[in-house]
């Protein structure tokens, strides 16, 4: 069962400080790595496409969704509590080799897809081993 | 939910998972393991008329979740597809797969027939519409 895995991780919170003064949840990601690209696929329920930051900037990759608040948090008579709602936040160095003008992402069902796609120099080629 | 803290309080949010994993699986059906944390976290409130539930699933598509009212229970089914590619090599893996059910007791019944549910970036909201046994009613005090 995949249950534990798909929860928010509330025990880990940026380091960055925000001026906004909200919760901040950190995503759960996966990173997968591909011939031609690394792929960063990250759970931000909540977030709309205009409401998502993804900055590449010197090897870091900063990605920050914005999500308002879905009930008043003051009026709303909750029965149950047991998830917070929040922005998303998080941070990654990311190694060299990646072509910055074309990265580019994507957001389905509260999933951005982050596609890193990597510099010519860094692909994998495939040597031809000649008969002698 | 967590605050941005500083690096002095770590020692005791450290302390607070801990115990806060200790206890996670109480007052839980025995579905899971028992200190397996239910999925999806789900969310409860109400108005006079309605009860309203959330709960977050992303990366699930619309067609691969199921909700179900029975009397006060509520049932929330879903699944999340792994990454098909197989040519792929994973430098992190936090994001889990597979299929979940969860059964959550509602505080009153509800009108199975008139429930609506949408779904609308990796969040799943539920209106359910209280039985006529359960809103509130205002009671008039009679002057003896």
């Amino acid at each position: 069962m995949a249950e534990t895995a798909i929860r928010k991780r509330e025990g880990e919170v940026s380091r960055v400080e925000h001026t906004r003064d909200r919760w901040t949840y950190c995503p759960n990601v996966d990173i997968l790595e591909k011939d031609d690209e690394l792929l960063v696929l990250a759970d931000v329920p909540g977030v709309k496409a205009e409401d998502l930051d993804v900055e590449y900037e010197n090897g870091l990759l900063t990605i920050h969704g914005k999500v308002e608040p879905r009930q008043d948090e003051e009026k709303t008579r909750f029965l149950r509590c047991e998830y917070g709602v929040g922005d998303f936040y998080r941070t990654f160095r990311i190694g060299e080799g990646i072509d910055h003008s074309r990265i580019h992402a994507e957001l389905k069902n509260g999933v951005m897809e982050l596609h890193l796609p990597k510099t010519d120099q860094v692909k994998p080629r495939k040597i031809t081993v000649k008969v002698q | 939910m967590l605050f941005n803290r500083s690096d002095w309080m770590a020692p005791f949010d450290e302390l607070r998972r801990e115990v806060d994993r200790l206890f996670e699986g109480f007052g839980r059906r025995w579905d899971g393991g028992l200190f397996e944390p239910a999925f999806p976290a789900v969310n409860v409130w109400e108005d006079d008329e309605n009860l309203y539930a959330e709960a977050e699933v992303p990366g699930v598509k619309r067609e691969d979740l199921e909700v179900y009212t029975v009397g006060d229970e509520l049932t929330i089914k879903g699944r999340r597809e792994p990454c098909s590619d197989e040519k792929v090599s994973y430098h992190r893996r936090e994001r889990g797969t597979g299929e979940f059910t969860r059964i959550v007791t509602l505080p009153a019944e509800v009108k199975a027939d008139e429930v609506e549910a949408t779904y609308r970036d990796g969040v799943l909201t539920v209106r359910m519409p209280k039985a006529e046994s359960a809103r509130p009613k205002r009671i008039t005090v009679k002057a003896s």
